[in-house]
C-alpha cells in the first residue's frame, strides 16, 4: 500500500487526531526505554477502542504491513522498538477502567491503563493489584502483560502472568478472541493465556484485560539491614528463606547503588557494603513471629545496623530509595547500561564474585541492585559515552554478566524481556530445536510474521508460508478460501 | 474401532524387548484398546518411538499413572500407549532455591515424600492417588490448595517435551523468575497429551506449613454457603482452602488454615468468628478432616462427574442450577467444590438420558454466563451422547491452529480434546 493511501485509510478509521505521520513527530516514538536502538516507524496510530485496534490490524493484515504495539514505552529490551515501513500502534489512549468486580476480586481494564491506577481504584475497598514493577507509576497494564513484568513483591505474590486472568486479543489476522476465563477459572482448551502473557507483543494485541485483585494484608512490616558486603547480606537471605519464610519482598543493594541513591533521593540509608530490605505481610500473629526471626537472622549474619520501618511513611522511604536505584545512577556516572539476569538463589554469592572480577577486568564500575529472593540481578554497568570505545565495552561486559548467569543455571532475563536487545543471546540458553518449537506457537498466532516481527528470536522461522512481504492470494481475498 | 498392528520389532529395538508388551483390556482408553504398550526409559527413546509412530501412522496416547484415562472424549483411534513409568527420577532438588526438576513418571506422593525431608512441598494436591507429575501437568489437575497456591500453571517453571515428529524441546528453566522465550510449560499444562509427550518438568516449591487446622460451618442453604465462602475470601485470614461438601446427609463449608505454630490460633479464631453467623462452627479433628476427603471430584463407579466453573461469587446460583436441574429429573447430586475459586464438582447417578438432560441444562446456563461445564468422568456410553468439553469459545480456531502446528498429523491422543482435537 502506498504511504498516502495508508495514512488516509488510518485517518478514516481513527480521525485525523489519531494518526501521526510527520517525520519530526514520529521521532518521539523511535525507541522505548532502551535507547540504544532507534527506528522511525512509517506511521503512528492512536486507537481509542478495541474496534479501532481491530480495524488497524485488519488493514495491516490485508496489506501485509508489519505492526508493533506500544504502551507507555518504558520497556527495557526494545520490545516496542518500531519496525521500518511498519505501523506503531500506541495504546495509551485506551485507558479506561471498564469494570470493578470486587465480589469476584477482578478488575477489567484497557491496555493503556497505568499499573498504579489499578491499585488506586480499589484501595478504599481494601484491595490492590500485586505486580509492582519499579516503573509502575508510568508503565501500562498492556505493556506489563506483554513483558510479564515482575516487581519487588513478586516473590510471594507472583508475576504478571499469575494475575492476568483473561484477555480480549486482536490476533495478527484481525480476528478477535477471548482467552483465559476472566472471572471463571479453568477455561477448557489449551492454556493460551499463559502462553500469550510474556510473549512480548509478538502474538497479538490485548484490548481488554481482566486482572486479579488481592486483599490487602492485615499487617505489613519492613526492615532495612546494613551489612559489610553482599556476601554477608546474601547469607541473611539464605537464612530467611531457609527458615521457611516467604517474604513479600527481599531486596538488596550494594555500596555503589547506595551511594547513587543517596546522592539522588537521599533516603538516609546507612553507609554500608550492602543493604537488605525485607518486607513481610499477612496475618498479624504470623507476621510478628516471622519478623522477629528475620531480625534474628540479620543479627546472626553480623548486620551492622537494623532499622525497622515505624510507619507507612518510613516504609515508603525505604522503597523510594530502592525504586530510584536505576535512575539514580545518572548522579554517579554519565551513562549506564541496565542488565537483567537471573541465577538460582544459592548461586548468588558465586555470581556476585564473578561480576566483581569482570568489573575489574574491564575497568568499569558495576552497581548491583536486585531481587534477592528470586535471584533476579540488575547489574548496572557504568560508563562514559564520551570516552572512545567505552560504550561498546560496557555492552560487552553486560553480555558477559548474563553469560555468567547462564553458566550458573540461570536465565537471560527475569523481567525486562528479550525483545530486540537479547535475541542474539537466545542461542546461549536455547537450542535451535527449542526456539523452533517456540516459533510453532508464533506461527499459529501470526503465520505471516507481521506482529512485532524480528523480536525475541535471532532467526525468524517461516511458517510454511511464502517468504518475503506477504501478498494475499486473490482466491483468499475474494473470500473463497481460508488462510492457507 | 479397528486398530492397526503396531510394529513390535522396531519398538523392541528402540526400548529393549522387556519394555514393549501387547496391550490388554486394562490399557483401553474409554473403550478403545491399543495394540501395544511401550515404556521408554529416556528422552532419546521417546523421540525414537515418536518418529517411528509418526512414520507408521500410529495414534499415540501418553500415559503416566493412568488415573485420567476417563478424562476427555473417547479417542478417535489408538494404537500405542506410551507409558512414562520408567521416567521415575527426581533429577534435582535444591532446597535453598526452592525448586525441583523431576521426570514426568514420578508419582506425586513419591515426590512429596522426598521434598518433605527438606520441609518443602510442591503445592499441588489433586485428589487422585497414584497420579504422576507428567499426568498432573497434562491434565491440569488441582485440589483444594489451589485457593492459596494457584494451579499447575502458577507453579511450573520449565519443561522438556518430545513432539509428535520426535523433536526434543525445552522451555523455561530452573529459576522461578524467567521471561526468556515463550512459556511453553504453560501451553502444555492441560493439553492432555495432544501436543507432545512431557518428559520432565521443573517447579517452584513452597515451605511445608508447620501447623494446620480445619474450621467448618454447617450451612443450610446455597445462599449461606455462598455468604460464608465470601466472608473468608474478603477477609485477611489468608486461608489455604475453602471447600464445600454438599449431600443429603451433610452440608458443610470447611476452611483449611495453615500457618506457623505462633500464627495458627489467631487464624482459627479469625475464621471461626467470620463463620459463626452462618451456623454452628467447629474445628474438625484430624479424623473428621480425613473423612471429608477425597474432596473432589466425586467420580464413583457409574457416576457421572461434572466440573462446573463459574465466577466464585456465583456459588449459590451454581448450587441452585444443579439442584434444580437434578431434582426435576429425580436425580440426587453429590456436590463438592473449591468454593473460593469457582470450581464445583457434581456427582450424578441415575438413568443416562436423564443425566444428559441435567448436564445440558446446567451447561446452557453457565456457558451463557461465561463459565463452563465439563464432564469430568463418565462411562463411555454417556460420552457417546454428549461432548465432554462443551463447545469452547471464540478461541477454538486458534486452539486448532496451535494443535496443527505442533502435531499436524494428529498423532497424539486424537479426538480426546476440546473440539475433537
Amino acid at each position: 500500500m502506498e504511504r498516502g493511501r495508508l495514512i488516509a485509510t488510518m485517518q478514516e478509521i481513527l480521525g485525523p487526531q489519531g494518526v501521526i505521520h510527520e517525520r519530526e513527530q514520529l521521532r518521539t516514538y523511535e525507541c522505548d526505554g532502551l535507547m540504544n536502538y532507534r527506528v522511525i516507524p512509517e506511521l503512528v496510530v492512536l486507537p481509542e477502542s478495541a474496534e479501532h485496534v481491530q480495524k488497524i490490524v485488519q488493514t495491516c493484515y490485508d496489506e501485509g504491513i508489519p505492526f508493533v504495539a506500544r504502551g507507555s514505552g518504558t520497556g527495557l529490551s526494545g520490545g516496542a522498538l518500531p519496525v521500518e515501513a511498519g505501523v506503531l500502534i500506541v495504546l495509551s489512549r485506551m485507558h479506561r477502567i471498564l469494570e470493578v468486580d470486587l465480589e469476584n476480586q477482578r478488575i477489567v481494564v484497557e491496555p493503556g491503563v497505568i499499573n498504579i491506577w489499578v491499585s488506586q481504584e480499589v484501595a478504599d475497598e481494601g484491595y490492590y493489584y500485586a505486580p509492582d514493577p519499579a516503573s509502575q507509576i508510568v508503565s501500562s497494564i498492556g505493556g506489563n502483560l506483554a513483558e510479564n513484568s515482575g516487581g519487588v513483591h513478586c516473590l510471594k505474590y507472583g508475576f504478571t502472568t499469575n494475575h492476568v486472568m483473561g484477555a480480549e486479543v486482536v490476533l495478527p489476522d484481525g480476528s478477535v478472541v477471548h482467552i483465559g476465563g476472566g472471572k471463571v477459572p479453568d477455561a477448557p482448551g489449551y492454556e493460551l493465556l499463559g502462553a500469550f502473557v510474556g510473549s512480548e507483543g509478538t502474538l497479538g494485541i490485548a484490548t481488554k484485560i481482566t486482572l486479579r485483585l488481592v486483599r490487602k494484608p492485615e499487617s505489613v512490616r519492613t526492615v532495612l539491614a546494613a551489612f559489610k558486603d553482599t556476601q554477608e547480606a546474601g547469607g541473611a537471605v539464605s537464612g530467611i528463606i531457609g527458615a521457611g519464610i516467604v517474604p513479600a519482598a527481599i531486596e538488596m543493594m550494594d555500596a555503589l547503588t547506595i551511594e547513587a541513591v543517596e546522592t539522588q533521593v537521599a533516603p538516609g540509608f546507612p553507609e554500608a557494603g550492602a543493604i537488605l530490605i525485607t518486607e513481610l505481610d499477612g496475618p498479624e500473629a504470623e507476621v510478628a513471629s516471622q519478623f522477629d526471626k528475620v531480625i534474628e537472622v540479620c543479627e546472626e549474619n553480623d548486620a551492622s545496623e537494623i532499622r525497622i520501618a515505624e510507619d507507612d511513611e518510613e516504609r515508603a522511604l525505604f522503597w523510594k530509595g530502592r525504586k530510584a536505584a536505576f535512575g539514580a545512577m545518572g548522579s554517579i556516572a554519565n551513562n549506564y547500561y541496565v542488565q537483567d539476569g537471573v541465577v538460582p538463589r544459592t548461586e548468588l554469592g558465586a555470581v556476585l564474585k564473578r561480576i566483581s572480577e569482570l568489573s575489574e577486568d574491564y575497568g568499569l564500575r558495576v552497581a548491583n541492585v536486585f531481587h534477592a529472593g528470586d535471584g533476579n540481578l540488575h547489574p548496572l554497568v557504568l560508563y562514559d559515552n564520551d570516552a572512545p570505545g567505552e560504550a561498546e565495552k560496557a555492552e560487552k561486559l553486560a553480555g558477559d554478566i548474563v553469560f555468567v548467569c547462564l553458566e550458573h543455571g540461570g536465565s537471560l532475563t527475569g523481567e525486562h524481556g528479550i525483545g530486540e536487545d537479547k535475541k542474539k543471546y537466545m542461542p546461549k540458553m536455547f537450542t535451535d530445536d527449542d526456539m523452533n518449537v517456540m516459533q510453532l506457537l508464533r506461527c499459529a498466532f501470526d503465520p505471516h510474521q507481521i506482529c512485532n516481527p524480528g523480536k525475541i528470536f535471532p532467526t525468524p522461522r517461516l511458517c510454511g508460508e511464502r517468504p518475503g512481504p506477504f501478498h494475499m492470494h486473490p482466491v483468499q481475498k475474494a473470500g473463497l478460501a481460508e488462510n492457507f | 474401532m479397528q486398530t492397526r498392528r503396531a510394529p513390535l520389532d522396531d519398538l523392541q529395538e528402540i526400548v529393549g524387548t522387556e519394555n514393549v508388551r501387547e496391550a490388554t483390556a486394562e490399557d483401553a482408553v474409554d473403550g478403545v484398546e491399543p495394540s501395544l504398550v511401550v515404556e521408554p526409559g529416556s528422552t532419546e527413546e521417546i523421540s525414537a518411538v515418536m518418529k517411528l509412530a509418526r512414520s507408521e501412522g500410529l495414534a499415540v496416547a501418553p500415559r503416566g499413572g493412568g488415573t485420567k484415562r476417563t478424562l476427555g472424549n473417547p479417542p478417535r483411534e489408538l494404537d500405542l500407549v506410551l507409558s512414562t513409568v520408567r521416567l521415575d527420577e527426581i533429577i534435582e532438588h535444591v532446597p535453598g532455591d526452592q525448586i525441583v526438576r523431576v521426570q514426568s513418571g514420578v508419582k506425586l506422593e513419591t515426590l512429596q515424600e522426598s521434598l518433605a525431608e527438606a520441609n518443602q512441598i510442591l503445592a499441588l494436591d489433586p485428589p487422585e492417588k497414584g497420579a504422576t507429575v507428567g499426568g498432573i501437568v497434562a491434565a491440569n489437575s488441582s485440589g483444594p490448595r489451589r485457593y492459596k497456591y494457584g494451579t499447575v500453571r502458577d507453579l511450573i517453571i520449565g519443561i522438556t517435551v518430545v513432539l509428535a515428529d520426535g523433536t526434543v524441546a525445552k522451555a523455561g528453566g530452573k529459576v522461578v523468575k524467567n521471561v526468556a522465550g515463550y512459556d511453553l510449560s504453560k501451553l502444555f499444562t492441560g493439553s492432555l497429551g495432544t501436543l507432545g509427550v512431557i518428559v520432565d518438568a521443573n517447579f517452584r516449591l513452597h515451605p511445608r506449613p508447620e501447623s494446620a487446622r480445619t474450621v467448618a460451618v454447617e450451612v443450610e442453604t446455597p445462599q449461606a454457603a455462598r455468604e460464608a465462602a465470601q466472608a473468608i475470601v474478603h477477609s485477611q485470614v489468608e486461608a489455604t482452602a475453602i471447600e464445600l461438601h454438599w449431600s443429603e446427609s451433610a452440608k458443610l463449608l470447611s476452611v483449611l488454615l495453615e500457618s506457623i505454630p505462633a500464627g495458627i490460633e489467631a487464624k482459627e479464631e479469625g475464621a471461626s468468628f467470620l463463620l459463626k453467623s452462618f451456623g454452628e462452627v467447629r474445628t474438625l479433628t484430624d479424623e473428621e478432616t480425613d473423612n471429608l476427603g477425597p474432596l473432589s471430584p466425586p467420580g464413583e463407579e457409574d457416576e457421572v462427574a461434572l466440573k462446573v466453573a463459574a465466577p466464585p461469587a456465583e456459588l449459590s446460583a451454581v448450587l441452585d442450577s444443579v439442584l434444580g436441574a437434578a431434582e426435576r429429573r429425580s436425580v440426587r447430586p453429590r456436590i463438592t467444590g473449591h468454593a473460593g475459586t469457582g470450581v464445583t464438582y457434581v456427582g450424578l447417578s441415575g438413568g443416562e438420558d436423564a443425566l444428559v438432560e441435567v448436564v445440558e441444562e446446567v451447561r446452557e446456563i453457565w456457558v451463557r454466563r461465561g463459565g463452563s461445564v465439563m464432564v469430568h468422568d463418565a462411562p463411555t456410553s454417556f460420552k457417546r451422547k454428549l461432548d465432554v468439553w462443551g463447545a469452547g469459545g471464540d478461541y477454538l480456531g486458534l486452539t486448532r491452529r496451535v494443535k496443527e502446528k505442533f502435531d499436524p498429523g494428529y498423532t497424539m491422543n486424537p479426538g480426546r480434546f476440546l473440539g475433537g482435537i
